[in-house]
């Protein structure tokens, strides 16, 4: 089914933040809607955003990969990105992230084998005074998760194959 | 002193659209569009001495009286992208005091005839921007946003639009692009966007802290606001505090507050009781400063800090103690600008793949002592010669690293 038909409330919804001449600045939250389900956006739904938008499907793949946090490839049900920046690597983020990595047993880019985790290095997530810290990126969005420890990290992501975040 | 921005410490449930409301809250902005011609409220906002909270510092009201009333529509954009490393203050007034924000955005719109304003939060900021949704659901509601507010001829609409994962979009004019639904890369200045802005069209765009500021410069009068601070920088701005310090955090203080008071008052020294190395005063875009007791007792406002040979930018001051080496600093910095690097000058670009290779190889043991220079020379090489500010930013911390830490850089290349 197309974007336009399976979120037709959603699609009308983000249209209407924009002047209808300048409809293109729909594009982002267009993809967020796109990635909602499979937590990447497919080739189709990147044709019905060109459609819905009258530009083409090459300008929508450009936003794709120029933006971190849309993705064109399948991960993990939930994608972990931990800040590794300097205000958080010195509140012992590197450190935490590999003791992470280690009890997982993956390397930080990969997915645990029950396909529920992407453990990922990323950059500023504008809270530096509570390192350790992460943000889930999966089907409900984006969650912060900050004054981490290993344990507690350890039960969220039993509480995340429970469904529960 | 009772907090100006970070008034929920002092007010329990100031998110409240109640609480919000029997605490003045809207009085200034009933006041100004029922009252006020437009003009007078930027300059109240002139007088107040208010400067961008966003890091370039530039005079709020000033920027507000450049906006071209020959062309139409005008647009408002708030710009709540907060990625420098070190910065987290936004996002506490967008949790804790929104409606301050929502209402200072609400002054400046009718201050420069605008009819739309958007709010551009970072991607990451999902759930912020849920609940500001909710908020101006509440505002519309009570009638503060919508068509003929306040039964005057002033209409205004607020909506939120999140971005998606990248640092470059709090440049003002990338920003622009990625709300127009582009990548975000900078345009060439000028013309600027008080006169071409967000589709073609006159934009004045503030940071999230700037706006926050006028609903209560407006309550209280421009008098009022410059008593507070210094003479070059007027009322008080949220420190960020990060890094190796034992409470990090915000802190609202008057411009004028030394180093010292901030990181040994506020935030209660540095951890383990180690002595302090040197102070990144606007987050990974700063110069690294070397600590001495004459820096410590310096006062923190643009004009001082510029003498201490960094800038006092988003006011995002990363502490480094003795045991953190600068060749793992500057390695850390270049990664991510190099990640961050827009692509859209050779400069910046280039400059960045270079920098990055080059600190690789010495933060891992394996450069030399000409890598050491040659990385220099890259850097200052960059400088002057970017489209935009990030490429110049990505070289502070790699010059003043270098020339003000040179035993670091020694021992990192012995090997």
């Amino acid at each position: 089914m197309s974007l336009e038909k399976k979120y037709a409330k959603e699609v009308k919804q983000i249209l209407a933040k924009y002047p209808p001449e300048h409809k293109r600045s729909a594009v982002m939250p267009l993809l967020y809607l796109a990635q909602r389900e499979e937590g990447y956006v497919n080739k189709e739904s990147m044709k019905d955003i060109a459609k819905i938008l009258d530009i083409t499907e090459t300008e929508v793949a450009s936003i794709v990969g120029f933006y971190s946090l849309y993705h064109d490839e399948k991960a993990g049900k939930y994608r972990m990105q931990v800040c590794t920046d300097l205000p958080c690597a010195l509140r012992g983020a590197d450190e935490f992230l590999d003791k992470l990595c280690g009890n997982l047993g993956i390397k930080v880019g990969e997915t645990t084998e029950d396909g529920l985790v992407t453990v990922e290095a990323v950059m500023c997530l504008a809270a530096c005074d509570r390192a350790p810290m992460f943000q889930t990126q999966g089907p409900d969005g984006i969650k912060y998760h900050e004054y981490m420890t290993l344990d507690r990290t350890m039960e969220l992501i039993e509480a995340l194959k429970g469904g529960k975040e | 002193m009772a907090h100006v921005l970070l008034r929920h410490r002092d007010i329990p449930d100031l998110n409240k659209l109640s609480v919000y409301k029997k605490n003045g809250g809207f009085d200034a902005f009933k006041k100004a569009v029922t009252k006020m011609q437009p003009n007078e409220v930027t300059n109240i906002v002139k007088d107040s001495g208010l400067r961008g909270r966003g890091g370039a510092g530039f005079p709020t009201g000033m920027k507000w009286s450049f906006i071209d009333n020959n062309s139409w529509p005008h647009y408002v954009v708030a710009n709540a992208d907060e990625s420098e490393p070190g910065t987290f203050k936004d996002r506490e007034i967008m949790e804790s005091n929104p409606f301050q924000f929502l209402e200072g955005l609400a002054l400046a719109s009718y201050a420069v005839g605008a009819n739309v304003a958007y709010i551009y939060l970072r991607g990451e900021f999902w759930q912020v921007a849920a609940f500001l949704d909710e908020k101006i659901a509440e505002m519309e509601e009570a009638g503060y946003l919508g068509e003929n507010l306040f039964g005057k001829d002033y209409s205004l609409k607020i909506f939120t639009h999140l971005g998606a994962g990248a640092y470059i979009c709090g440049e003002e004019t990338a920003l622009l692009e990625s709300l127009e639904g582009k990548r975000g890369q900078p345009r060439v200045r000028p013309p600027f966007p008080p006169s071409v802005g967000l589709y073609g069209k006159p934009t004045i765009i503030n940071n999230v802290e700037t706006f926050t500021n006028v609903p209560m410069i407006l309550a209280n009068g421009a008098d009022w606001y410059k008593k507070m601070g210094t003479a070059d920088s007027a009322g008080v701005k949220i420190f960020s505090l990060s890094g190796r310090v034992r409470k990090p955090g915000n802190y609202e203080l008057p411009f004028g507050t030394t180093f010292r008071q901030l990181i040994y008052e506020h935030g209660m020294g540095i951890q383990d009781g180690r002595s302090i190395k040197a102070i990144m005063p606007a987050g990974a875009s700063s110069s690294l400063i070397v600590v001495d007791d004459k820096v410590l007792d310096t006062p923190m406002d643009y004009a001082t800090v510029r003498t201490l040979g960094g800038d006092l930018g988003s006011a995002s001051v990363i502490v480094l103690d003795d045991t953190v080496n600068i060749d793992w600093v500057i390695n850390k910095t270049i990664h991510f600008f190099k990640h961050e690097s827009c692509g859209k000058c050779t400069t910046c670009r280039e400059g960045n793949h270079w920098m990055r290779n080059l600190t690789d190889r010495i933060h891992h043991g394996k450069g030399s002592k000409d890598d050491v220079t040659l990385l220099l020379n890259v850097a200052k090489q960059m400088q002057g010669k970017c489209l935009c500010a990030l490429g110049e930013f990505s070289t502070m911390a790699v010059v003043t690293g270098i020339e003000r830490f040179p035993d670091d850089f020694k021992k990192a290349t012995k090997a």
